[in-house]
């Protein structure tokens, strides 16, 4: 059978569509098989399979911003906050320019929900009293930690404190407590918040050592920054040993000088002071120098890890911001899976009513629709499984219903384009030329308005947050996996089939028949008229019709004038 | 089939026509009307019926719940805290959600035990959750924005195309009407606005668009060098290109609005209160809206707006004056 030029160019796309398909189809087969984190079915976002997500958003004064940075920061905090508590899979993004998404799979224990909404807060406070010796010291650059012999003190006094490390901070109200205070075991509630203006009683962070602090003297935010290095002697020569530098803004400067000075002439434990993070003593250096210019340096039995990790906790804790809970959402996995369960029936009516209607409508040239839209699902299926893991997108409840309205729109967009042909056979022309010129011009106009729907996505997706992203982004994707299928299969399709006697014949079921179209312009000039239509209007009808002749119609017009 | 396909062949040959742009007075004074209704009839209602998210409190799922009443959920929030308003919806078939002012950590624990006491089910067969009053602020304030920068975008976008500024007045006055009368139908009738309702809301503006776009081009189709003909005038040409899309913009419509209505309906009757029944809910409207504001809004706008200019004014005068 001849192939003529219309139906290989056809074939070419149909061809060039089934692999662009089935290379993304192999990829991820290719990334499942190898074991990577691909999988079959597209992820799901916590909505479609239960868990609770928190949005947390920043406390920031007045008139300042949180930078990018900061926020980097605080996911680094958060994630490590939860990781501890042993939950995993736990999702911790930033969510437009400045909110953290925070979502775990399952419930969570009450205990992680308080961790995770409570702000980190970085103090120093003077040490009073403690079970323990210092392990590090702090001074200028080049000094070196002596750990020196634990001391425990509890003198009991009722005269009231003078300054932060006064003994007299210690009643014995507090001294039973601390004595009684066992850090092996849970002594402090999650994301409890302590009095700045009061004394603590608190253990290390491993739990070895208890203290009693006086109240908070430099917060966290005074911290300019930290960093972790190993120490230089004083000719200038590298040593082994690993250090943790800190500086302070002029704020910190100022109280870490006065905090220097009175610390230092003290005895072991009161030359100490302690740094906290969440109400956990993180360091508690001894005091070996009187430090007016702020740059501190941390040492002791650092390694590049330890002095690394320090560094980074002085440096997070001491993050101007703290975050308020906007919003916490539990889906248990079984409305998780009646939504996802809803949403896929509602898809599958939605597709069924718009088959039934477009076979109403279109008859035979459902059959196209039908094709276009399944050929579009795949690649919807395909691209977002693909997404989903090379991209960690996660398809939610709003994704699935962003899914769901591009069946209407996509299904348009075929619409547009039959109307355009049948248009241009009620103009007379045959089919295949119908298909060709229609297209032109339908082309033209599922471009621009599917550019318009584009548009919305792109603007919706870049400027907001949350569900309205989700929603956007798969009404995006979904808007150029249309143009695709219109340009790669519809087109090609009707090419195909216009090429076919059914088709071509116009067969009342083909859903291009010229008689039910009326086409009203049966060959050469001849316009059928409808009998309402008055002698005035006829004669302007023709007078038109003459002006909008083809050159060719002209000219044949002229030669049956010339044969009379 | 038939009637349907009679009915565009006589649409498209313009043996039978429907007088859009004649009376589009009319038109503009049901289009003010609407409008003027959309703005008086939320205030009278006493404002629009803002969801959890935009006021903030506190949310409670009990599932297992099958059949049992939901006035239980009531009483056991009054047995913890009295004098809280509480509302309850099923969700889903065998679960209730129920939201309250925001409480307290104790309170809130109570409530759940409370609840899970009234229902007979395991008390971590009770969520509880809260949001803030800002979560729902915050989003619909970065919806406004993307709603602008939209508006701004696809005005430059439209005004480029169709290489008129007037044409993208008149999309755009329609989509601002569609918007309008979308909030207005919310506000009137209280449905509950959610940051889902507020996304099938901002969904609107592209369908909206994207309706009047399809219109627009065979417009544009129509009226290209209708000053020098003899015959018709612009606002006739425009008339045509509306009835010629008629078929079209009613199919693609239906279409559209299909699986809109297969999500309002599973969403409605299966899952309840939810984010699929808010998005498609204010699709549903929007698009209904849509189709009607391209036709009867935003084309005999652009002809009111065009058909004036001296050129087509001064051929439409020699064509009238000719018959």
């Amino acid at each position: 059978m001849a192939v003529s030029g219309v139906t290989k160019s056809a074939r070419r796309r149909l061809v060039w569509l089934g692999a662009m398909i089935v290379s993304i189809a192999a990829l991820i087969g290719i990334g499942v098989a190898t074991g990577s984190s691909a999988t079959l079915t597209p992820k799901l976002a916590l909505d479609l399979e239960g868990g609770t997500s928190i949005i947390l958003s920043p406390v920031v004064a007045e008139g300042t911003v949180v930078s990018e940075k900061e926020l980097q920061q605080a996911v680094g905090i958060i994630r490590q906050r939860v990781d501890s508590t042993g939950v995993s899979e736990a999702q911790v993004s930033t969510q437009g320019n400045n909110n953290i998404v925070v979502s775990i799979p399952g419930k969570p224990d009450d205990n992680t929900l308080k961790l995770i909404r409570s702000s980190a807060k970085l103090e120093f406070r003077a040490v009073i009293a403690t079970n323990s010796g210092a392990t590090t010291s702090v001074g200028g650059n080049g000094s070196s930690a002596s750990p020196s012999a634990s001391a425990k003190s509890g003198t009991k006094t009722s005269a009231s404190p003078t300054d932060a490390s006064d003994l007299n901070w210690v009643t014995p109200a507090l001294q039973a407590k601390f004595d009684a205070l066992d850090c092996s075991k849970q002594f402090r509630e999650p994301g409890q918040v302590d009095d700045p203006a009061q004394p603590l009683i608190t253990c290390d962070s491993s739990g070895y050592a208890k203290y009693i602090l006086g109240p908070v003297e430099i917060s966290g935010s005074d911290i300019a920054n930290a960093t972790s290095g190993t120490t230089t002697t004083s000719t200038g020569a590298q040593t082994n040993n690993w250090a943790v530098n800190l500086s302070f803004n002029d704020k910190g400067t100022k109280a870490f000088s006065a905090v220097t000075s009175r610390l230092y002439p003290l005895t072991d434990p009161r030359n100490r002071f302690a740094v906290t993070l969440d109400g956990y003593v993180i360091t508690a250096p001894a005091t070996q120098a009187v430090i007016t210019n702020g740059d501190a340096q941390i040492t002791g039995n650092f390694d590049q890890i330890s002095s690394k990790s320090l560094a980074d906790s002085l440096k997070y804790g001491s993050l101007p911001i703290s975050f308020q809970v906007q919003s916490q959402e539990n889906i248990s996995a079984t409305l998780g899976t009646e939504q996802l369960a809803s949403g896929l029936l509602a898809g599958l009516i939605g597709l069924i009513l718009v088959v039934i209607y477009s076979v109403f409508q279109y008859r035979g040239l459902a059959v196209v629709t039908i094709g276009s839209l399944v050929i579009a699902a795949v690649i919807a299926y395909v691209v977002i499984a693909f997404l989903s893991w090379r991209n960690g997108f996660r398809l939610s409840l709003s994704g699935v219903a962003g899914l769901i309205v591009a069946i209407g729109i996509t299904a348009d967009s075929f619409i547009v384009y039959f109307e355009r042909v049948r248009d241009e056979l009620r103009d007379g022309r045959p089919l295949n030329a119908a298909v060709e010129s229609g297209w032109k011009r339908a082309i033209r106009t599922i471009i621009v308005s599917d550019g318009v729907s584009l548009l919305a996505a792109v603007v919706l997706f870049t400027l907001t947050v949350g569900s309205v992203q989700g929603f956007a982004y798969t009404l995006g994707l979904t808007t150029i996996i249309d143009l695709a299928v219109v340009m790669l299969f519809t087109h090609p399709m009707l090419q195909i089939l216009a090429q076919t006697r059914f088709f071509a014949s116009g067969h009342p079921w083909s859903g291009f028949d010229s008689k039910a179209l009326g086409a009203n312009y049966r060959g050469r000039m001849e316009f059928k008229t409808s009998a309402r239509v008055t002698e005035t209007k006829k004669a302007k009808a023709s007078k038109e019709a003459t002006k909008r002749q083809t050159l060719a119609e002209r000219k044949a017009a002229q030669q049956a004038e010339g044969d009379n | 089939m038939s009637k349907f396909s009679e009915l565009g062949n006589a649409l498209y040959s313009g043996t039978r026509s429907i007088d859009f742009i004649g009376r589009r007075k009319v038109w503009y004074a049901i289009a003010a009307v609407m409008v003027a209704l959309s703005v008086i009839l939320p205030i009278a209602r006493g404002g629009y019926n803002l969801g959890i998210e935009f006021k903030g409190g506190s949310e409670f799922r009990v599932s297992g719940v099958s059949s049992q009443p939901l006035t239980l959920a009531t009483d056991a929030v009054h047995t913890v805290v009295s004098n809280v308003d509480v509302s309850v919806t099923k969700v889903g078939t065998d679960a209730i959600r129920i939201q309250t002012a925001q409480m307290k950590d104790v309170q809130s624990e109570g409530v759940r035990q409370a609840l899970a006491k009234a229902y007979h089910v395991a008390s971590n067969a009770v969520a509880s959750s809260f949001v803030g009053p800002n979560w729902g602020a915050d989003v619909t304030a970065k919806a406004l924005t993307g709603l602008i920068v939209f508006i701004a975008l696809a005005a430059v976008l439209m005004a480029l195309y169709f290489r008129t500024l007037k044409m993208s007045l008149a999309a755009i006055t329609s989509l601002a009407h569609d918007l309008v009368i979308t909030a207005g139908i919310y506000g009137a009738l209280g449905f509950e606005v959610t940051p889902a309702a507020v996304i099938g809301f901002l969904t609107i503006l592209g369908y909206s668009l994207y309706d009047t776009v399809v219109v627009f081009d065979k417009i544009r189709e129509n009226t290209f060098e209708v000053e020098f003909s003899e015959t018709t005038t612009f606002g006739r040409q425009v008339n045509l290109a509306i009835n010629q899309t008629l078929v079209r913009s009613i199919n693609t419509s239906v279409v559209a609005v299909l699986p809109v209505a297969a999500i309002l309906f599973i969403g409605a009757t299966l899952l309840g209160a939810g984010t699929l029944r808010d998005i498609s809910l204010a699709l549903f409207i929007g698009i209904i809206v849509g189709t009607y504001s391209t036709i009867f809004i935003a084309a005999p706008m652009y002809s009111h707006l065009r058909e004036g200019e001296p050129k087509y004014a001064k051929a439409a005068a020699k064509v009238n004056a000719a018959n």
